[in-house]
């Protein structure tokens, strides 16, 4: 008999009820809306169906800001997964420091992307601390600017995300049972090749899932490209333009567009970092009998 | 290899590590007490240290910024939504945890998407919504805003706390005849308190900085402290900019506050891994 059946036959099982609240506020308030943005999307106020999208990949200050956010969420997103891998992977075993570490590193998750470009705009500035030492101690003479360009907002989409990074791998590199890796040291594997063969395929969809999770949030950057960028060039990013579109214009179907543009592009490149996953193992990362 | 030079590399690597890691902590640290630094300063103008002290701005960014009406909203904003995504998401879990029927996994993946989607993504179409409804604007429209992603957090982190909760504790007051509402009241909740604690705290945290949906739904009245953090740093030109590191300096207090009283109860690792996958045994 299938579960379908057994279910059919089954009383009705009150207990289903209690899903029932949760399940009606999302659809309401995430699937709905979602849906709603993509009817709108395809009701511009000029133009046909597709008007928004054509809009928006024709004109000059629009279908830019897909790089100008890529260039600044791939590489971001790079540099806090590769430095979060190899750090996590040497906190993995518990010692005093694992707890003071990672405490330090949830403050500046939890302080959110505004005051760190707060911070930033104070201590990156040109007068700030940053630069007075790099000068005085002449390792670098010249006017240093990390602020109101394209540097400001990578170093506050590092700051933001690294520690997110450094988390979530790590809570994933402690699942693994320490006893594959001793296995392979009995058979004569030093650590390099322990970490290769033993961790880093048991690893595979963890990193995968944190590289998606933080290329989302990267992708969505806006208050650092506002105030630590230049939001009317070089960092002008696409929720930049979806705000303006939403806030600025009061052209909400062009807004929902850009939203369904943004949505569509991190689709993408989830689903290709998911494929890419898929080329490697599948399977327990705990040791078992037999 | 040489073992010498072996050791060697070891060395290094390890070196690195450690220096990475000190780099980025102490620049993350120094960022802070610039901001701390600015805020306690009389001028303070391209030298090393202010050139005097004050606590003035904090007066200043307080009256400036009514700073008591946005912190009682932003009370109001993150109490009712740590509630309301109790009420919503534990019953919730409950159910995905013990039951088994038709759609469970679509039912997981509707309260994954919220977790994967860009919060300025789901953020617009929501406001049009939240708009048309005239609900943006008001501390209403911010609170559901704000439920979006905590209602979910709570299923997620709940899910596989009453999962290890032996389930003949509530077959045992079934037989002395409670009722749902009961066996929920006097088995459930006791055993469950430390994880409610744990998702309430991990909640609160993350409303209190959760910039995005609040920033867009959120009218003059409505501001959370974080959203009147961006306009002052947004219009930071027409005010002192020690006034503006005042009022950061509050965030963030208020944020660290509660930040540390979570910390005794929870996991750090837990703020961003909401779903621990369960070990699979061959």
């Amino acid at each position: 008999m299938t579960q379908a059946h057994a279910l059919a036959r089954a009383p009705f099982d009150r207990t289903l009820l209690l899903v029932v609240p949760a399940a009606a506020f999302m659809l309401l308030l995430f699937i709905y809306p979602f849906l709603y943005g993509l009817g709108l999307s395809f009701e511009p106020k000029e133009g046909g169906a597709l008007g928004n999208y054509s809009h928006f990949f024709t004109t000059d200050n629009l279908w830019p800001t897909i790089w100008t956010t890529l260039r600044l969420a791939l590489p971001a997103t790079l540099i806090n997964v590769g430095l979060a891998l190899p750090i996590a992977y040497k906190m993995r075993i518990k010692t005093r420091y694992q707890r003071w570490i990672t405490t330090i590193l949830v403050v500046p998750i939890t302080l959110g992307t505004v005051l760190i470009a707060e911070g930033a705009l104070t201590y990156f500035g040109p007068k700030g601390w940053l630069s007075q030492t790099l000068q005085l101690s002449h390792i670098y003479d010249g006017p240093i600017r990390l602020t109101h360009n394209y540097w400001g907002v990578l170093i506050s989409l590092v700051i933001s995300g690294f520690p997110f990074a450094f988390l979530l791998i790590l809570s994933y590199i402690t699942g693994i049972d320490p006893v594959l890796a001793r296995a392979a040291a009995t058979l004569g594997a030093d650590p390099a090749a322990q970490f290769r063969h033993i961790y880093l395929p048991l690893l595979a969809p963890g990193l995968a899932m944190c590289f998606c999770l933080a290329f989302v949030q990267a992708f969505s950057v806006f208050p650092s490209a506002v105030l630590l960028g230049s939001p009317a060039g070089p960092t002008r990013v696409i929720s930049i333009a979806a705000y303006e579109a939403a806030f600025e214009q009061y052209d909400y179907s062009l807004a929902s567009a850009i939203a369904m543009i943004m949505g569509f592009v991190q689709l993408l490149i989830v689903a290709a970092v998911l494929g890419l996953r898929n080329l490697f193992y599948r399977g327990p990362v705990v040791g078992g009998k037999g | 290899m040489n073992p010498g030079v072996r050791a060697w590399l070891d060395r290094a690597w390890r070196g690195l590590l450690l220096g990475t890691m000190t780099l980025f902590v102490v620049n993350v640290a120094l960022m802070i007490a610039a901001v701390a630094t600015s805020s306690f300063a009389r001028r303070w103008l391209g030298t090393w240290f202010p050139e005097g002290w004050t606590t003035n701005w904090y007066t200043a960014a307080w009256k400036e910024f009514q700073l008591d009406s946005v912190l009682w909203v932003t009370v109001e904003v993150v109490f009712a939504v740590v509630l309301l995504a109790l009420v919503i998401g534990v019953p919730a879990a409950y159910t995905l945890a013990r039951r088994n029927f038709l759609g469970k996994r679509a039912l997981m993946l509707l309260f994954l998407l919220p977790v994967m989607v860009a919060p300025i993504t789901c953020g617009i179409p929501l406001a049009t919504v939240l708009y048309k409804a005239q609900l943006a604007g008001t501390i209403y429209g911010v609170m559901l805003a704000n439920l979006i992603p905590a209602a979910p957090f709570v299923i997620l982190v709940m899910t596989p706390f009453i999962e290890q909760i032996d389930p003949n504790l509530e077959s045992a007051a079934r037989v002395f005849g409670a009722n749902t509402a009961r066996m929920f009241w006097h088995v459930l909740v006791p055993l469950l308190a430390p994880g409610i604690l744990a998702a309430s705290l991990l909640v609160l945290v993350r409303t209190i900085a959760l910039f995005e949906l609040t920033f867009l739904t959120a009218g003059p009245d409505s501001q959370t402290l974080v959203v009147a953090l961006y306009y002052a740093v947004f219009a930071a030109g027409v005010r002192a900019p020690q006034s503006v590191d005042a009022m950061a300096m509050i965030y963030m207090i208020v944020t660290l506050v509660w930040l540390l009283i979570a910390l005794r109860f929870v996991n750090p690792t837990q703020l961003v891994s909401r779903v621990k996958e369960q070990p699979l045994t061959a």
